[in-house]
């Protein structure tokens, strides 16, 4: 794709994600739908996470734990200590990164189905943390998380109190769309820079990247980390929308789920986990007026899926955009 | 004490049994089995099914649980996995699959069986009650069905014609091929094979404790615990970490009883420990 041919997507995009669809969403009065988009917002942020361990080589089955973390850290700051959410946000996403260079350094040197079942354990290892531990108030869980606050600077309202507001819900549409903007954005430069090329490197061959002089320690850390702080902020998101956090918030289904949408949109393209995340969230969301055979009809669809494009669904390629793209 | 050990050698040969059938999928084509506790549920509400709603003879039952489960293990192999590995560019695309799989058995499950907890009437009645030990017969019989099936594999695979050629592929396939082992044949008869296990490790499973529908995707976890304590895809490994997991578990349980969900919260850290000190394992072999 030219450069104008991307820009103008890009653009095109962002216009239909801030105006056509809120305009769409008014004239039908379907504003249930604000918080199913501004789900898959927040779930594709987090399935981001997955496709950054992807692009190393590793298969992330622990991103539900990371999601768990960044929102109890972000409860516990908000509700507990009365820190702002806007500080508290960015704080769960730091504090999932720099657990995750605990966690990661060790478990990071396990390789294919080991690491993939490791970070599965991993789930439930923060499932039970949050159960045990005294601070996260066990099966209660923490609810009644206020809405964001508003930010001032020099007296000037930038962003206004959430619970002041007449429509929260757009509110929190527009944040999360915005983060998820920003964050493919980051995304995708990162792929196109030197690192994003030296992390290919490592999915391709660690030991031969290791031989030319890439630090391959180093590098598989870093991008375990940054996609920890992605789920970390998606998670943390997520609970002060829903206002309330639970050991069973983020289990080891949501884990499965945000690989699942890597996988269905892409694993070769950066926007795989915006597609795939949607197509899952709404397919689940469309088949339940089917009832009790929702699960059924879901499964089989995902099974005639994986085998018609066992390469997600951007393998299609529709403007013949080269892989890695 | 000897309570704890023999409640954990209990646990241990059921879960061994369930971690071999995984490990042999994973040995033969590389495909962790998401399934596996799904496959693990179907085989007990068969057997419930079998023995306590039609009140055929429990032998008939495992057995039935053994087929339907070897028939639907051949399927997914024959027409999805098997698919999918040929079309996908990447050998992952079969985890995704795996995970849809398990999603799917979930859904038939819950479908044909509903979610309520189901038992079936005692095999045998009565408990063993000396001073040391107190165990129900039941219990007793189902452990030792479950150490017989773990013997009876191993020698199978040891002696049998189609467990040497499944040995081969899992030593590696295209040698195997070159040797002229009917590769795809022995590929499905393997998984089908590790799908049985499931199945009758679960019959077993309803004739000791009831089984419901939403104890497969815990029970997956479990074998995946067992399979990486022992390294994965050896069949030995997958027996020991059976009975480390169970011993663990039984010992846990009376020591941290206190504490609720604990002993798993243990088990776990305690296995990412043991993990990135030996990241193959007890047996298994280096990866990549």
């Amino acid at each position: 794709m030219s450069l104008k041919g991307k820009i103008a997507a890009v653009v095109g995009f962002i216009f239909i994600v801030f105006v056509v669809t809120p305009w769409l969403i008014a004239t039908t009065g379907r504003s249930d739908l604000y918080y199913t988009l501004t789900s898959v917002a927040l779930l594709a942020i987090a399935g981001a996470g997955v496709w950054v361990t992807f692009y190393i080589g590793r298969i992330n089955m622990g991103q539900g734990a990371y999601a768990l973390i960044g929102g109890y850290v972000c409860a516990i700051l908000v509700v507990k200590y009365g820190v702002s959410f806007w500080l508290s946000l960015p704080l769960a996403g730091l504090f999932c990164a720099a657990a995750s260079v605990l966690v990661g350094l060790p478990i990071l040197r396990l390789r294919g189905t080991y690491f993939c079942m490791i970070t599965l354990v991993f789930t439930e290892v923060a499932r039970l943390s949050a159960l045990a531990l005294p601070i996260t108030n066990g099966a209660k869980g923490i609810s009644n998380i206020p809405l964001p606050g508003p930010i001032a600077v020099f007296g000037i309202v930038l962003v206004p109190d959430f619970s002041t507001l007449a429509n929260s819900r757009l509110a929190f549409y527009f944040l999360s769309a915005g983060l998820m903007v920003a964050c493919f954005a980051g995304l995708y430069r990162l792929v196109h820079s030197r690192m994003g090329q030296l992390c290919l490197s490592l999915q391709q061959n660690e030991e031969l990247a290791s031989s030319i002089g890439v630090n391959i320690a180093n590098l598989r850390v870093i991008a375990y980390a940054i996609s920890s702080f992605l789920g970390g902020i998606g998670g943390a998101l997520f609970i002060s929308i829903s206002q309330s956090i639970y050991p069973s918030s983020f289990t080891v289904n949501d884990s499965l789920n945000f690989m699942l949408s890597c996988f269905l949109g892409g694993l070769g393209y950066v926007f795989g986990p915006i597609i795939g995340t949607f197509v899952l969230y709404f397919g689940w969301d469309f088949l339940f007026t089917t009832g009790e055979y929702q699960l059924l009809i879901y499964s089989t669809v995902l099974i005639a899926l994986i085998l018609v494009l066992p390469n997600g669904i951007l393998s299609l390629r529709p403007y013949g955009w080269k892989r890695g793209t | 004490m000897t309570q704890v050990i023999v409640n954990g050698l209990y646990l241990g040969a059921q879960y061994a049994l369930i971690a071999l059938g995984l490990t042999l999928i994973f040995a033969l084509m590389n495909v962790l089995n998401f399934a596996h506790g799904q496959m693990y549920v179907l085989g007990g509400f068969v057997t419930y099914t079998v023995y306590g709603q039609l009140k055929l003879p429990f032998g008939v039952a495992l057995l039935a649980s053994g087929v339907t489960l070897a028939v639907v293990g051949a399927v997914f192999e024959r027409f999805l996995f098997r698919t999918v590995i040929r079309r996908s560019l990447r050998e992952e695309s079969t985890m995704l699959l795996a995970a849809a799989t398990a999603t799917l058995l979930d859904a038939v499950i819950l479908l044909l069986f509903g979610e309520k907890q189901r038992g079936v009437p005692k095999i045998v009645n009565g408990v063993l009650n000396t001073d040391w030990l107190i165990m129900p017969y039941d219990k007793i019989f189902v452990g030792v069905l479950a150490i017989l099936g773990i013997a009876a594999f191993m020698a199978f695979m040891q002696f049998s014609k189609p467990g040497r050629a499944m040995r081969a592929l899992a030593q590696d396939r295209v040698a195997a091929q070159l040797m002229g082992v009917e590769v795809d044949r022995y590929t499905m008869i393997g998984f089908a094979m590790g799908a049985m296990l499931a199945g009758v490790v679960g019959g077993l499973l309803v004739a000791a404790t009831g089984v419901n529908s939403g104890i497969g995707g815990p029970i997956s976890i479990k074998a995946f615990t067992m399979v990486m304590i022992g390294g994965a895809g050896v069949v030995g490994g997958a027996i020991v970490g059976g009975f480390i997991l169970g011993m663990m578990e039984s010992v846990g349980l009376s020591v941290l009883h206190a504490y609720g969900d604990a002993t798993y919260l243990v088990i776990f850290v305690a296995l990412m420990i043991f993990l990135s000190i030996r990241p193959n394992g007890l047996m298994g072999k280096p990866w990549g």
